[in-house]
């Protein structure tokens, strides 16, 4: 497969920069809200986002459960902030009936580093990858992680980014920098899976 | 985003608002409902509904119009309530130009700030300096002159005016009609002609250019002021707007939580008739309304601002 087709689930969050950044990184970059959707794409982002509202939204509308079933099967998905929540195995302060797809063998924590007043951009040093622009907006941080799951960048004592085979996830959103290092990674995992 | 401006941020010092991070909170926003609540209890109605962020405020437009009097920014104790209720972004209203308001706004952990014609206007000359502030900022706009002046200030978001508080959409596609409008023009503009543009629209020359090149407004731009159904929603939607603030229209309808829901599901599928339709049915009594073509002219919020 020379181009492969990748989705960003487009239930609500920044959908828009995500295609772009995935174009720009040589993938078909398409929208995907409906289970037939899904079914045709090579990979998938989760955007970031409110991540009670694309949780609801996912249950809602019969997404939660294909979802699941793909990425059980393998297929490739990156998860940025509220992308990283729903690609969590465990939130350790979930919403009442706040439900993730899973795939990462890790405990995180929603808006971790705080409020809107305390979100902030440094710079993080990303395993594979070099020192990536971090943007961190009411970012959640990964509390723990599973035997199987890979730290990939911590920031200030703190796991901001993961890999787990074909599940990648940063509390960061690298679509908001002009920066597709990490676009580029992702679509190279799909390459590699099919 | 690559437009958005750097702030090249130190190696092991974190920067704190920074446009990135201002404009980027709202980008997270996009495709979403951001829902008026005065209390507690209706945030969690919201947020159980798929709100992405909830304005405190005291008292919705629909009742500011009814009551009269000046309209201020709301108690601190009723916006740490809503803060501690709800795990989603609480935004809060200050007057325009009382940059004290937005500063006490700011001081409880607000996290976006709506410099807002809804309330009384405490300034009837300047508009807050935003980049005052950590706290991001969304302000009201009737056209791409006004949107831009905003974000020369330093609004890191935009929102239509509409009339607030009328449970009537028509102000609100004329606001967003106008400002796309403008937009559209400027696209087929060269550069000579952007110098006269800008003095036309009243705006920064730089400003301008960045929208005749990108062919939007630098961010995020959500549609607020009149809707009252998930149709409304999805109207504004297929008419621009990244998303929809509702003020009045939720809270003043017969069964809140669930036109709260439909609202959310119409803003999402925006695009499909089929599932407008279906959150459409059997959502009780919308709010009344009032018709803007008999609203006096003092009473129009939109005309507030500048």
């Amino acid at each position: 497969m020379n181009t492969p087709v990748i989705g960003v689930l487009a239930l609500q969050g920044d959908v828009r920069e995500h295609l772009i950044a995935l174009a720009a990184a040589d993938a078909v970059a398409r929208p995907v809200r409906r289970p037939e959707e899904l079914a045709e794409v090579d990979g998938l982002v989760i955007p970031g986002g409110e991540s009670t509202t694309i949780s609801k939204l996912a249950a809602l509308f019969g997404m939660l459960e294909p979802l699941r079933e793909r990425v059980r099967a393998g297929l490739p998905v990156y998860g940025t902030c509220a992308g990283l929540i729903m690609l969590a195995d465990k939130i350790l302060d979930p919403r009442s009936g706040q439900e993730t797809i899973g795939g990462i063998e890790m405990i995180v924590r929603r808006n971790a580093f705080g409020r809107q007043n305390e979100s902030f951009e440094a710079t993080v040093e990303v395993a594979g990858v070099g020192p990536v622009e971090g943007v961190f907006i009411r970012a959640p941080w990964v509390e723990s992680v599973g035997a199987e799951t890979e730290v990939l960048a911590e920031h200030g004592g703190h796991i901001v980014a993961v890999r787990q085979n074909n599940a990648l996830a940063t509390s960061f959103h690298p679509e908001l920098t002009g920066d597709h290092r990490m676009h580029a990674l992702f679509v190279d995992m799909v390459r590699a899976a099919s | 985003m690559s437009t958005t401006p750097s702030s090249t941020p130190q190696s092991d010092s974190p920067a704190i608002g920074t446009a990135r991070v201002k404009r980027g909170m709202a980008e997270q926003l996009k495709g979403g409902v951001i829902m008026d609540v005065v209390n507690a209890e209706q945030a969690k109605i919201a947020e159980d509904a798929g709100a992405v962020a909830v304005m405190a405020l005291e008292r919705v437009p629909a009742d500011i119009r009814k009551d009269g009097g000046v309209a201020r920014m709301s108690d601190p104790n009723m916006i740490e309530e809503i803060i501690g209720a709800v795990s989603i972004p609480v935004m809060a209203k200050s007057r325009i130009g009382h940059f004290v308001e937005a500063q006490v706004l700011q001081s409880l952990g607000v996290d976006y700030i709506d410099e807002s014609e809804v309330l009384t206007p405490a300034d009837e000359v300047n508009h807050s300096d935003k980049f005052a502030f950590t706290t991001p900022f969304v302000c009201g706009a009737t056209n791409l002159g006004e949107a831009l002046r905003r974000i020369a200030e330093g609004a890191a978001m935009i929102r239509s005016k509409g009339e607030a508080g009328t449970g009537n959409v028509v102000e609100a596609v004329r606001h967003l009609r106008q400002i796309k409008n403008e937009i559209a023009k400027l696209r087929g503009f060269d550069n000579n002609e952007l110098y006269a543009a800008a003095k036309e629209l009243r705006a920064p020359y730089e400003l301008v250019k960045e929208v005749s090149e990108l062919g939007k407004l630098p961010v995020v731009l959500f549609s607020a002021g009149g809707v009252a159904t998930p149709a409304d929603a999805a109207l504004m939607r297929q008419l621009g707007a990244e998303g929809v603030f509702v003020g009045s229209g939720i809270f003043k309808s017969g069964d809140p939580a669930k036109r709260a829901a439909a609202i959310v599901k119409a803003t999402t599928f925006f695009d499909d008739p089929k599932i407008i339709a279906a959150a459409s049915r059997n959502l009780g009594e919308a709010m009344v309304g009032i018709n803007c073509d008999t609203l006096p002219e003092t009473e129009r919020y939109a005309n507030r601002g500048w």
